[in-house]
């Protein structure tokens, strides 16, 4: 796959069926996604079914304007991702390579804003493990929820370090003219997996920061 | 037909034209290659296993280095040589070539799977001779996360690694079915082995994932010390139990489905019949692989599990069982009124068949609750998955080798001595595995390095057999590459058989089809008027 | 290939909804309704995912064979999720001897 014109890998008969199967083949990738980041939802489910005060107290030291901040970000990243491969499709590049850095520039302010977060939990002696310095009541079960936090947020940032990553990709090979009407799978697929981990981020934010806020 | 005539074999030479290939057929080889590797090495630690139990005080090793034995036995085995084998190598090669396609749909993410298989089973091997592994292959807590001071950590993230070399195989199977099939080619006139092959891929992609996320949580509790699986500390080791066994279970149908599928392609071939009730084999495979997500509390029935829920799943697994059954039956049916030819392939079919019954019958007195309290964690258990496994997936694996031998290689293998290894290897391994039936339903647990010494007997006869059966798997390593240099060449269609696979030179060109073929007839059209494929 | 094309008007209205319920997230989340709180939390959530999937995902024109895989993700991860809590909501229901 080097030039639009030879956009047909040889296995294929045509770009419809490239087409077809690179989105469903993103979209196999994303049920695994599911079932991955599923994992943690469910001794998360487990854990906040028997330890529902430990959750709530747990819950009460996340910082829910960041998160809340942080989900309007994503939300937005989310939707200039969708229209760069909207200006693909209309065959406008300058839009597609604009709206690309926007949304790594947004990926990258919500990073940012976690970066800062995990700061304030190092600050106050929340990192599960040793150094773990919680002196409420369940101290225990809290660190079963910090440790619930930090495995399922790291895991989301981590997929999000990728995503900018693969935009970047993107965006230069939108700059180079890879992308028209006729062919822009690539894009549509990045496009895929970016949505994916808005949609983990949906979850994660009221499950994780909004339990049990007026205790 | 001349010696060097193109084919996938000889276009390109040199180890970068193998280890840079995106063709699906040497992909296929490669993955052949490493796990044959595998799994001789896992027939050693097996064997240092039987050697042992030959007497009641144990004979070679004391009960920490016996711990890693079948530790390392069982995670090699399974992870590194069960789930890929009949996919990765079988698969690999046969789903192009049996849709009409000139390759998958994603030969890179192929090439891929392969490298993180290396990776994976090299960190595993690095884990092995570093000192190994001492919580059984299942890794249960708190013992691996926080008390076992043997090498997890980089056997977990070698098994986390051949997770995704799963994943990927699984999606290019299914992306390739979908959307890569001939003209003419519909769902229901797909051979069986493509049915049990998507199948297949549908628990690798609903499965796998979460196997990977529990062994990374089990990361992170030994790194950092945290409670997740630790009671001691909050956590509920059952809860990991829950987590492994949601993948682990299915896994078991991993590895017999595809088996499964070879014995479809097997029969019909060697009775001259269509397959019996093609739609109830097709559909069988599919509910295999749904319901066999259902029942994975099964293993946790002594663990404290809620009773209530014991009941559901031990219900939920004996549905499971039916429609295992619903083959078994279809097979035979075909059987029946056929024109059998005991080839080697079709031996293969018929020690499977009647092994894997057995396995699945005994899976039925486990499944039940109050047999179970007294069988779980004995020898019963261990001869039940071994007879499914082994007697089951192995032979399916072998015979599938045998039947595709001659399109992959171009060769004959000499079908006297093939016959003969594949007799050793049913006797063999009844030999190994039936009096484990009696010892487990005696009381000897399993996973104990020494025994009352009134279980030895039997032992004896076990360990016995698995000599025999040492012997049996090393006979087709011998001949098949002999065959490679001195057998005879094969034609496209030794066998006779129906398939488009067949309507290719053996061995075939890298893009498998001059021209896409078009399908007009159902699969298996063997019936008694003659039937031409019209490609 | 003709692609189907969403007009910019659909995009930005999703958006629109989109941050509207999260403001309503927010805002239901610190009135106190009891275990009502977090079935509204997850029905809002998955209003949201829904509206991610259909829309920017392109799950509204996308074939069948896809919406069913992507639903089918979703199945399993309730799978696991209720066959779990079932052992672990019911453990102590039923008196056996000796334990639990």
């Amino acid at each position: 796959m080097s030039e639009a014109g030879s956009a047909l890998a040889t296995q294929f008969d045509d770009l419809d069926q490239q087409h077809d199967a690179a989105t469903l083949g993103m979209w196999i990738f994303l049920v695994t996604e599911i079932m991955f980041f599923g994992g943690l939802f469910a001794g998360y489910a487990v854990y906040r079914s028997i330890y529902p005060q430990a959750f709530a107290a747990g819950s009460r030291l996340c910082e829910i304007a960041l998160g809340a901040i942080n989900t309007a970000v994503l939300i937005s990243s989310s939707l200039t991702m969708a229209l760069a491969v909207r200006a693909a499709q209309v065959g406008r590049r300058r839009a597609v390579v604009v709206l690309l850095v926007a949304t790594m520039l947004l990926g990258t302010a919500f990073l940012g804003i976690k970066f800062v977060e995990y700061g304030h939990k190092y600050a106050e002696h929340l990192i599960p493990g040793s150094g773990f310095a919680y002196t409420g009541p369940y101290a225990q079960q809290v660190q079963l929820f910090v440790c619930f936090y930090f495995a399922m947020t790291g895991l989301h940032a981590l997929h999000m370090v990728i995503g900018v990553g693969l935009l970047g990709v993107m965006a230069v090979l939108a700059a180079r003219g890879r992308f028209t009407p006729a062919h822009y799978s690539p894009l549509e697929v990045a496009g895929l997996y970016w949505h994916f981990v808005d949609l983990v981020w949906i979850f994660l934010f009221p499950l994780l920061y909004l339990v049990d806020l007026h205790k | 037909m001349s010696e060097p005539r193109e084919s996938y074999l000889n276009a390109g030479y040199g180890l970068k034209s193998w280890l840079l290939t995106t063709d699906h057929k040497r992909i296929a080889l490669l993955y052949l290659i490493s796990i044959t590797l595998l799994f001789f090495v896992g027939g050693a630690l097996a064997g240092l296993i039987r050697v042992n139990l030959l007497t009641p005080q144990g004979l070679l090793v004391g009960a920490e280095t016996y711990n890693r034995l079948f530790t390392m036995h069982g995670l090699i085995m399974i992870f590194f040589f069960l789930i890929p084998s009949i996919p990765a190598v079988l698969g690999n090669f046969l789903v192009p070539m049996m849709i009409g396609a000139r390759d998958l749909a994603f030969p890179r993410l192929n090439l891929l799977s392969w490298y993180l298989f290396v990776v994976g089973s090299s960190l595993a091997i690095v884990s092995a001779v570093t000192g190994g592994v001492d919580t059984g292959w299942t890794f249960y807590t708190p013992y691996s996360t926080t008390y076992s001071n043997s090498h997890v950590l980089p056997m977990a993230a070698g098994i986390f690694i051949t997770g995704f070399s799963s994943i990927l195989t699984g999606l290019n199977f299914i992306v390739t079915i979908h959307t890569m099939r001939a003209p003419g080619l519909t769902w229901f006139r797909l051979p069986l082995f493509l049915w049990s092959t998507y199948a297949t891929s549908i628990i690798f992609i609903l499965g796998t994932p979460v196997i990977a996320i529990t062994l990374a949580l089990v990361g992170l509790e030994r790194i950092f010390g945290v409670g997740i699986f630790n009671p001691g500390l909050g956590g509920d080791p059952v809860l990991f139990q829950h987590l492994f066994w949601f993948y682990s279970h299915p896994a078991v149908y991993v590895m017999i489905l595809p088996a499964m599928g070879v014995v479809s392609e097997i029969i019909p071939c060697f009775a001259r019949k269509r397959i019996f009730g093609y739609s109830f084999v097709a559909f069988s495979s599919v509910a295999i692989a749904v319901l066999g997500f259902l029942v994975w509390g099964h293993h946790l029935f002594v663990s404290g599990q809620s009773i209530y829920a014991g009941m559901v799943f031990s219900f939920l697994s004996f549905l499971v069982a039916i429609p295992s059954a619903i083959k078994v039956f279809n097979w035979t049916a075909t059987l029946y009124k056929g024109s059998i030819a005991f080839q080697t392939p079709m031996l293969y079919a018929f020690g499977f068949i009647g092994l894997f019954t057995i396995g699945g019958l005994t899976g039925l007195f486990v499944a039940s609750l109050a047999v179970d309290v007294h069988v779980h964690d004995t020898y019963f258990v261990v001869a039940h998955f071994h007879y499914i496994m082994v007697g089951g997936a192995v032979m399916g694996y072998l015979g599938g080798i045998h039947y595709w031998w001659p399109k992959i290689s171009g060769r004959l293998y000499p079908e006297a001595w093939a016959r003969l290894s594949a007799v050793v290897i049913f006797l063999g391994f009844n030999l190994t595995f039936f009096p484990q039936f009696l010892l487990g339903y005696l009381g000897m647990p399993r996973r104990y390095h020494a025994y009352p010494p009134e279980f030895q007997v039997l032992h004896v006869m076990s360990t016995a057999g698995s000599t025999i059966l040492g012997f049996g798997y090393l006979m087709p390593l011998v001949y098949l590459l002999w065959s490679l240099k001195y057998g005879p060449l094969a034609g496209s269609n030794p066998w006779g058989a129906k398939g488009l696979e067949w309507q290719t030179p053996s061995p075939p060109p890298t893009e498998n089809f001059e021209h896409t073929p078009v399908v007009t007839e159902e699969a298996y059209a063997y019936s008694g008027e003659e039937a031409e494929q019209h490609v | 290939m003709t692609p189907h094309i969403l007009s910019l008007k659909k995009y930005f209205g999703v958006y629109g909804a989109l941050i509207a319920l999260t403001f309503a997230t927010v805002a239901i989340a610190s009135v106190n309704l009891g275990p009502l709180n977090v079935v509204f939390a997850l029905t809002i959530a998955a209003g949201k995912a829904a509206l991610v999937g259909l829309f920017f995902m392109h799950l509204i024109y996308t074939s069948h064979r896809t919406k069913i895989m992507a639903v089918a993700g979703l199945v399993w991860l309730a799978i696991l999720i209720a066959l779990t809590l079932s052992d672990v909501l019911t453990r102590g229901w039923l008196p056996v001897s000796g334990q639990l």
